[in-house]
């Protein structure tokens, strides 16, 4: 996927359609004839029916939740043990001693304040160069605390959907970018970081380390809202700190790569995934390359490389690979 | 002009998927407003001004306050007495923001060098502060001068607020490094002075008495400029409603 086309399906664009075989390189063109043809296809097949009553690992995603409670319960630990560890939330902490600023908490308040803030600048580069190293939206599946509430929510959703009980609501990605440029025209406009109001990630945090309090009504909401109407609702299409990170994330050396070659195209990967736009390249004749790195989107949470059963879906850092 | 009327152009019908398409886009408008207003409602508490609140020590003024904090809690944690709390949903923009409820919980300069200032990663409790003299929290007024047990001749046996009090206190002569229960530490006064004995702030608070009469042990307290508003003698105060409390974020030359 190019850079171009990954940040523009990030801030919104629908994906392409499918291309025509001039679009594909001289690899990915050999690869796809040779899916078409007859042997192709029946060695698909075969394949296919091979690998079907193999059970999906959960791999990553119990490392995932496993970061995810670890990281936050550091934030709940160091404080009630007084322990120093990790001062403060998810929004700014000092961790032993450096300061780190949650990126969007730190603009909201740079737009509100409109003023340099040097600790903040201090806790916003140590936290976007961390990130960026790290992929931009690991941030959303790997800390976010709202992810793991968000990821219960979506299992209980897609069951009543099996049921028949509820429908998935879906709605346009570009709410999100629109959601982004009003919060910070507010936040600049009014003097007010009027999305840390609502913020489900500075709520939650606070809620954790310093107790529970009214503002979990809006997560409740949220929830509730993801579990009777859209699917990840808050997370897919509305959050900003989503593509805060999501933007730092578009040059990041790790993502996850795509092999079309071991692909059979079974679709369990967009079945699963939060950001299912990004694994469009997994779509049968869709992939331009042999190889494609997802787009900058990808919260790196690692589902799809537990559920793909041909481990065409892998975690990859560039240039680790020569380096090896 | 052309005489040729313009063939009537039909409408072409609006197929599943446009229909689709257009509800999707009309419920992500419809969700995108109800997100914004529900982040606008936070206007309400602040624009009607439901709560003042007492700022921790350093505190800028109230709207680039609640402009450059960031909501980490930082001050919470590094508080002694555990003075600090943060706001709720029903402060609006002030959700997470710290701020001391001085009647339950006073600062009283335990931690002596402002550790809630050194501790905020913005500056919006201001890092021009250093010393406890600086701050401008608010400033003490006698508000129920009848009640005032001063004023009143009346003394204080046993504790100040009750024995089941949680409130903290560091006494300077009961241990220098660790604030202590109020409710562990009686009293026995002929006469309450306790606004003006606890007041960590020299000179801001005296008792002045009432008259010269030797017999007449009645005194008013009375407040100096050099009062910073931490809210000690709001806390300590044994009448309940207290004679003495803040004037939130007054200074001194507005009272």
């Amino acid at each position: 996927m190019s850079m171009l086309n990954s940040i523009a399906e990030m801030f919104g664009r629908s994906p392409d359609k499918k291309p025509d075989d001039s679009a594909y390189s001289e690899g990915a063109l050999e690869i796809h004839l040779h899916k078409r043809d007859i042997k192709g296809k029946k060695d698909r097949v075969a394949a296919i029916k091979a690998e079907r009553d193999l059970n999906p690992s959960t791999k990553w995603r119990n490392r995932r939740w496993a970061s995810i409670i670890i990281i936050n319960a550091m934030f709940v630990v160091s404080f009630s043990l007084d322990i120093q560890l990790i001062e403060g939330s998810l929004s700014a902490s000092r961790v032993i001693g450096f300061h780190f600023a949650d990126l969007n908490a730190a603009l909201q308040v740079t737009l509100a304040y409109k003023q340099i803030l040097i600790n903040l600048v201090i806790g916003t580069v140590t936290v976007l160069l961390l990130w960026w190293l790290l992929g931009g939206r690991t941030f959303c599946s790997w800390v976010c605390p709202y992810h793991l509430l968000s990821e219960f929510a979506e299992k209980i959703h897609v069951k009543l959907t099996s049921m028949k009980l509820v429908r998935d609501l879906p709605m346009h990605r570009g709410v999100r970018t629109v959601l982004y440029v009003i919060f910070a025209g507010l936040a600049f406009g009014t003097g007010y970081t009027v999305f840390e109001a609502i913020s489900p990630v500075g709520i939650l945090s606070r809620a954790m380390i310093y107790g529970p309090g009214l503002a979990l009504i809006w997560v409740v909401l949220l929830l509730g809202f993801e579990v009777f109407f859209t699917r990840r609702a808050w997370c897919r299409y509305m959050c900003p700190i989503g593509l805060t990170y999501g933007i730092v994330g578009i040059t990041s050396p790790l993502h996850v790569r795509y092999d079309l070659e071991k692909c059979l195209h079974e679709g369990d990967c967009r079945a699963i995934c939060l950001v299912p736009h990004v694994l469009e390249p997994t779509k049968k004749g869709f992939a331009l390359k042999e190889h494609v790195i997802l787009g900058a989107d990808c919260t790196r949470c690692g589902m799809c490389v537990d559920v793909c059963p041909t481990q065409s879906l892998t975690f990859d850092v560039t240039g680790l690979n020569k380096l090896l | 002009m052309s005489d040729a009327n313009p063939p009537v152009k039909k409408k072409k019908p609006v197929t599943v998927r446009q229909l689709r398409e257009r509800r999707r886009v009309l419920r992500s408008i419809g969700a995108g407003i109800g997100v914004v207003g529900a982040a606008m409602l936070g206007f309400f508490p602040i624009t009607k001004k439901w709560m003042e609140r007492l700022r921790p020590p350093g505190a800028i003024d109230e709207d680039p306050f609640l402009a450059s904090c960031i909501k980490c809690g930082q001050c919470v944690q590094v508080c002694p007495v555990e003075a600090i709390k943060l706001g709720d949903l029903d402060e609006g923009f002030g959700v997470g923001v710290p701020y001391i409820d001085a009647r339950s919980q006073a600062c009283d300069f335990s931690c002596d060098a402002v550790q809630c200032v050194l501790a905020c990663p913005t500056g919006a409790l201001s890092h021009d502060t250093d010393v406890k003299e600086q701050v401008t929290m608010g400033v003490a007024r006698l508000s129920r001068p009848k009640a005032c047990l001063a004023r009143l001749g009346k003394g204080v046996k046993g504790t100040a607020r009750g024995d089941d009090f949680p409130g903290l206190h560091r006494y300077m002569e009961v241990d220098r490094w660790t604030p202590i229960r109020i409710a562990d530490h009686p009293y026995d006064l002929d006469l309450c002075d306790l606004c003006e004995r606890e007041c960590p702030v020299e000179g801001a608070i005296t008792i002045e008495r009432n008259n010269f009469d030797l017999n007449d042990l009645r005194g008013t307290p009375v407040v100096f400029d050099t009062c910073v508003g931490c809210g000690m003698c709001e806390m300590i105060c044994p009448v309940d409603p207290p004679a003495i409390v803040i004037e939130k974020r007054a200074r001194w030359e507005d009272v």
